[in-house]
């Protein structure tokens, strides 16, 4: 593999971390106009970041070494994950070690970390917290998977790389089962990164949080690589979007260095528009019971599987 | 993969859009809501309907496009909303099963369905004859629907929408029936409904609700 080949997967790494706080934020910043509030800056998930790694840490009593090692794990994960989504280019040196059911199982490794951690200091909320992460988690999975399966069917590879190219290379379609699991994706995108259907990101005190329940217990830097996770996760999900279902504009081939940086402002352009329409969802949308979740996650399955079903019957030759 | 021509993914498009409303109208519990997804699977259906005359030239389509555009999306649905304002159960809602559940067995139905009509579709020679077997899993998923509900009106809408999936699967498979046949259909429906509409009363001076489980028990008196 030629040295421009490691350039584009460090520069897609690089920034995968520089922009996750950047795209939470203009989340966050979307989901303030809409709710008529005035919005904090795009920039407050970076300070928020360097103010916690700048405290001292504090750990519980009874924490395990477990405790200790699950931020940089779950972080580690993260910036592994991103490493093998094509977000701007598609020669990815790392995509040979993982491709995208390995990259499910990466997002399931940083779950059962997350979940253990919370349980481990033993608190009522981190408990709470883990047993609904794992209730979620284990129903999103398999939607998940079989949004991935129909994709790889329909390009026949299961490495993300060749799975967005060759969407991309199709003529410009109106693919019912690509559109179906479009919803069920956005779905498990909702569910998967706490947003508001399924739990609430801006709560920190709520009996029915899930994800800020886990991180209760966690302070300074270990809390600081937990939150910057999360804003990986939301960014690798929305990247994973992109590849599957707007694959336009990624470079791939043998573009150079032209191509790479005519990719930056597309993803820009890409991710400014994903980040309002996240945020329109997260607007009109209420909360759902914790029970409902369940029934949520089923829709997003059934979609998934319909959009399979639908290839088999009509998408064929 | 050879490329197919616009009108034809439209209609594919037409006949996923289809079956997505059969799963929605499975796991609908408002019964306002369900008449008014009744009314968009109509809609979707006269459009195929129209797309498949443009497409193939067959005058009588255009006919039977405009009997379902005014049967189907504004008379039934028309007369249903009259009849739940008239009914009173405008918010009713009823108590479904197990959704999750129940969306697993809709499932399971159209592999079935699908299967099943995996020989016809070798028989067919219409260009959309891949669509037969979402026809097929349209009549069996209301099928599903009329089996777990409770309430009248949900019952007939599903009468109705099964009647959607064979007028679909009609069309599929040979271009649409004869105009006498689909003429003779349409009245059916229609009766059907008018006469179904004057059973509401009667189950509900019966039993002061439209709860078909009341007609289970055998017997003179409840």
């Amino acid at each position: 593999m030629r040295p421009a080949a490691y350039i584009s997967q460090s520069l897609e790494i690089a920034v995968a971390l520089a922009a996750a706080p950047l795209f939470l934020g203009w989340v966050n910043q979307c989901r303030a106009w809409l709710a008529n509030r005035s919005a904090p800056s795009v920039l407050l998930p970076y300070r928020n970041i360097r103010k916690l790694f700048h405290k001292d840490a504090v750990l519980a009593e009874n924490a395990s070494a477990l405790f200790r090692i699950a931020p940089y794990v779950v972080f580690g994960t993260m910036v592994v994950a991103a490493g093998i989504i094509p977000s701007l280019s598609g020669r990815l040196p790392l995509v040979a070690a993982a491709d995208a059911i390995a990259l499910v199982g990466l997002f399931g490794t940083a779950r059962v970390f997350l979940s253990l951690a919370a349980m481990d200091v033993g608190t009522a909320f981190g408990t709470l917290g883990a047993r609904r992460e794992m209730m979620v988690g284990f129903l999103a999975e398999p939607a998940l998977l079989m949004v991935i399966f129909v994709a790889s069917l329909i390009s026949a590879t299961t490495a993300l790389p060749a799975i967005s190219a060759h969407l991309a290379g199709a003529r410009l379609v109106i693919d019912p089962s690509l559109a179906f699991t479009a919803v069920a994706f956005t779905l498990v995108l909702l569910a998967e990164n706490a947003r508001i259907p399924v739990d609430n990101p801006a709560t920190h005190l709520e009996l029915t949080m899930i994800h800020e329940a886990m991180l209760l217990e966690y302070s300074a830097r270990h809390l600081a690589l937990m939150e910057w996770a999360a804003a990986l996760r939301l960014f690798n999900y929305a990247c994973i979007g992109f590849a599957l279902f707007v694959p336009w504009g990624i470079a791939a081939g043998n573009v150079g260095p032209l191509g790479l940086t005519l990719a930056i402002p597309i993803l820009a352009l890409k991710l400014a528009v994903a980040g309002a329409g996240l945020a329109l969802i997260e607007t009109l949308s209420a909360k759902l019971r914790i029970m409902r979740a369940p029934e949520f996650l089923a829709t997003a399955f059934l979609f998934a599987v319909l959009g399979l079903l639908v290839h088999v019957l009509l998408g064929g030759p | 993969m050879t490329p197919l021509p616009l009108n034809q993914q439209l209609l594919n498009a037409c006949a996923a859009l289809l079956l997505l409303l059969s799963f929605a109208m499975l796991s609908q519990r408002r019964i306002v809501s369900l008449v008014n997804l009744f009314a968009v699977q109509g809609a979707v259906i006269a459009a195929t309907t129209l797309l498949v005359a443009w497409r193939t030239g067959e005058t009588h389509l255009y006919f039977s496009a405009a009997l379902t555009l005014a049967l189907k999306v504004a008379f039934l649905p028309w007369l249903l909303h009259r009849l739940i304002r008239r009914l009173e159960v405008r918010w009713d809602t009823e108590p479904l099963l197990d959704i999750s559940g129940t969306m697993l067995a809709g499932i399971v139905i159209v592999v079935f369905a699908f299967g099943l009509a995996e020989p016809i579709t070798h028989l067919a020679s219409t260009s959309m004859r891949n669509a037969i077997g979402i026809a097929v899993a349209v009549v069996l998923l209301a099928f599903l629907m009329m089996i777990t509900r409770r309430k009248a009106m949900s019952q007939v809408i599903g009468f109705l929408s099964m009647e959607n999936g064979l007028f679909f699967g009609a069309m599929s498979a040979t271009y649409g029936m004869p105009m006498i046949v689909e003429l003779g259909v349409a009245l059916d429906v229609l009766v059907a409904v008018l006469v179904l509409g004057v059973f509401f009363f009667q189950i509900r001076e019966q039993f002061d609700s439209l709860d078909l489980h009341h007609l289970e028990r055998l017997g003179e008196r409840r």
